[in-house]
């Protein structure tokens, strides 16, 4: 949640120096390409900090954040994992969390790069070849529009990231108050499973942004007494939890109906579950799911959708 | 004989006992507290009987499964150090594990669908999977010779082990990181089968198998001594080569893909029984074959219920008692 401050280290002599030439053998090919846009790097740096023109975003969500906040076009390079917005389809794809392409990024000459906490080695070779970074952190619901103003400070852009991120907040609030005064069904949250089968069941404990949502939603996490963010349960304990619903997570954009219905029918291997025995077992499909940005409103109006049905919609 | 006889019905009494408490308990105990009477009361229609189906659908079948996947790997076990002639051969020895961990790997990254009999795509391909590494293994083993060279086996299975390993690792990098913690969270093993679809699809080949251990005792007494010894003794060396190399193959692979590749099984309870009943495999075998199952059943009761309602992996609790108890094996036997 905090930026990181790379931009100052001096680092050594010869890694500095190895590092300029990587930039300026980039920086050279790049010319030889015709890359527009390109600004002599200098000792700009080390003046007034200015709001980053050229951002890498190793981090899915903050990809979405910044385009959320109207930086989208400030993106020069995202993860391998970015699907959205489809804006990001065309920018190059410069690795992700354990194998980040460092030629790469400093190829695109970024003036801040977005990365994981967890990549120490890859923080480190950034800060030798004097890229700024801002340091991401994963945490839970709340922790969503907290990042997002800090980012949007960071580049300069703090209204416009307030603005955006009042506009998730207000869209969970209506979440919230559609399902106010609802009855909240004990529900599992299923995050993973092998498919066809109850095998390797993996579901949200009591942490995290999906059990944020889940409870948002008006539902009740059976598994909110263990503070995980995921864990893999037994067929025993979800028969003994007894939910009254089961929201399972797919990440793919789309089934065919046939298999929506094979994996709906997975289940029946439990009848004694009141979800399966009410038929109240709900396959939510899409890619979003999985990203902890912008997007989670969507996510919440889907839980509230599946365990409210459509009043859920008009409140 | 008539000692080899007594030691055999001592130990089988004794293993058996020990495999029997252990399947009869394992199901006794559990995260939750269930009501015995109420299992058993037949007055309360299955659907809605919670009890009944905790006991009869998560815990029955795991303690099952357990019990066949640890007696074949145990067996399959002694079957392969005798084979290769090498105390150090295990079940995954010549990549049955690593071509069922690969075929597993592809199915989930892949999103195969489709199912049969109960039997899951990851099921049916990781069994496929296993099937390859024994028909390349064996074609190799052939190649260069008439016979059927154990070195060239050996040589032949790490091998494939070893790049069968490579493309694991390359087709879970390749994966999405939900898919390739799913497929790591397969590599350590899992009994949770959660009814006996999947039972009863391994049970054939593991029974096959166990016929042809049953007949397997007396040639790989003589063959672990000796190929030529048993050959000038009347023994067919390449027949019983061939059988035991493809009954422990097809047993191993039968469980794999129905526990995942549990480790140590089949290497320290092999080492364990020889401790206790000496070395002739009209014992060993048997009785590996009874503590194996015994010993899978009792250390996947300590995965369900340790961290419950946290599942711990059932291959990390086997290697984590058996890898330590292992090492004093190795030192003591010197």
């Amino acid at each position: 949640m905090k930026a990181g401050t790379g931009d100052w280290g001096l680092g050594t002599g010869a890694s500095a120096r190895g590092a300029r030439f990587v930039t300026a053998l980039a920086t050279l090919v790049l010319f030889l390409h015709g890359a527009p846009g390109l600004q002599p790097r200098g000792h700009a740096a080390a003046q007034a900090p200015r709001p980053p023109a050229r951002i890498v975003s190793l981090v899915p969500s903050a990809t979405e954040m910044l385009f959320a906040m109207g930086a989208g076009s400030r993106v020069a390079g995202v993860s391998s994992f970015d699907r959205f917005p489809p804006e990001v389809q065309r920018l190059p794809k410069v690795g992700a969390l354990v194998d980040p392409d460092v030629e790469r990024i400093l190829s695109l000459r970024p003036d801040l790069v977005i990365a994981y906490a967890s990549q120490g080695d890859f923080l480190a070779q950034l800060e030798r070849a004097h890229v700024p970074v801002y340091v991401y952190r994963h945490g839970s619901l709340p922790d969503i529009t907290a990042v997002m103003r800090d980012l949007g400070t960071r580049i300069g852009m703090p209204a416009e990231a307030a603005r955006a991120a009042a506009e998730i907040d207000r869209g969970l609030l209506e979440v919230r108050a559609s399902v106010a005064g609802k009855t909240r069904p004990r529900t599992l949250l299923v995050i993973g499973r092998e498919p066809q089968s109850l095998r390797a069941i993996s579901v949200s404990g009591g942490y995290g942004f999906l059990h944020d949502l889940l409870d948002l939603a008006g539902g009740s996490n059976v598994f909110a007494d263990v503070k995980r963010e995921s864990m893999m349960v037994t067929t025993e304990t979800i028969l003994a939890r007894s939910p009254e619903a089961i929201v399972e997570l797919h990440y793919s954009d789309r089934a065919s109906p046939s298999e929506e219905a094979q994996e709906r029918k997975a289940w029946a291997l439990l009848p004694g579950v009141p979800a399966v025995r009410n038929g109240r077992i709900h396959l939510l499909y899409g890619g979003a799911l999985v990203v902890p940005g912008p997007r989670v409103v969507l996510t919440a109006r889907a839980f509230a959708r599946a365990l409210h049905g459509d009043a859920a919609r008009q409140r | 004989m008539t000692d080899v006889g007594r030691r055999l019905a001592v130990s089988s009494a004794a293993f058996g006992g020990l495999a029997f408490v252990a399947v009869l308990v394992a199901p006794l105990i559990g995260t939750t507290s269930i009501d015995f009477r109420r299992v058993f009361d037949g007055s309360v229609p299955f659907a809605d009987n919670v009890d009944a189906q905790i006991f009869f659908i998560a815990r029955l079948p795991r303690a099952l499964a357990g019990a066949m996947v640890g007696a074949t790997l145990a067996a399959a076990g002694v079957v392969f150090q005798a084979l290769l002639r090498n105390p150090l051969a295990t079940p995954f020895t010549l990549g049955v594990s690593a071509g069922s961990a690969l075929g597993a790997m592809l199915a989930i990254t892949l999103r195969l669908h489709l199912s049969l009999w109960g039997v899951s795509a990851v099921t049916a391909a990781s069994f496929v999977g296993s099937i390859g590494a024994v028909a390349i293994v064996y074609a190799m083993a052939r190649a260069r010779h008439r016979g059927f060279s154990t070195n060239i086996l050996l040589l032949a299975g790490v091998t494939l082990n070893a790049f069968f390993s490579a493309l694991i690792l390359f087709v879970q990098y390749l994966a999405d990181s939900a898919e390739a913690l799913r497929t790591m969270r397969w590599l350590m093993g899992d009994l949770d089968i959660a009814g006996y679809g999947p039972l009863l699809a391994a049970l054939p080949l593991c029974a096959a198998a166990f016929v042809a251990f049953a007949w397997l005792p007396r040639p790989l007494n003589l063959l672990s001594l000796d190929t030529d010894a048993a050959a000038s003794r009347g023994v067919d060396v390449l027949r019983v080569q061939r059988v035991a190399f493809f009954s422990a193959s097809m047993a191993t692979g039968a469980a794999v893909s129905l526990g995942g590749p549990i480790g140590f099984i089949g290497i320290i309870v092999p080492h364990l029984v020889r401790l206790m009943v000496g070395s002739d495999h009209r014992v060993v075998l048997p009785a590996s074959a009874l503590f194996g199952a015994a010993f899978l059943v009792a250390t996947d009761v300590v995965a369900r219920t340790a961290m419950a309602p946290v599942e711990l992996p059932v291959g990390i609790i086997t290697a984590l008692i058996g890898g330590p108890f292992f090492l004093w094996l190795l030192i003591r036997q010197r």
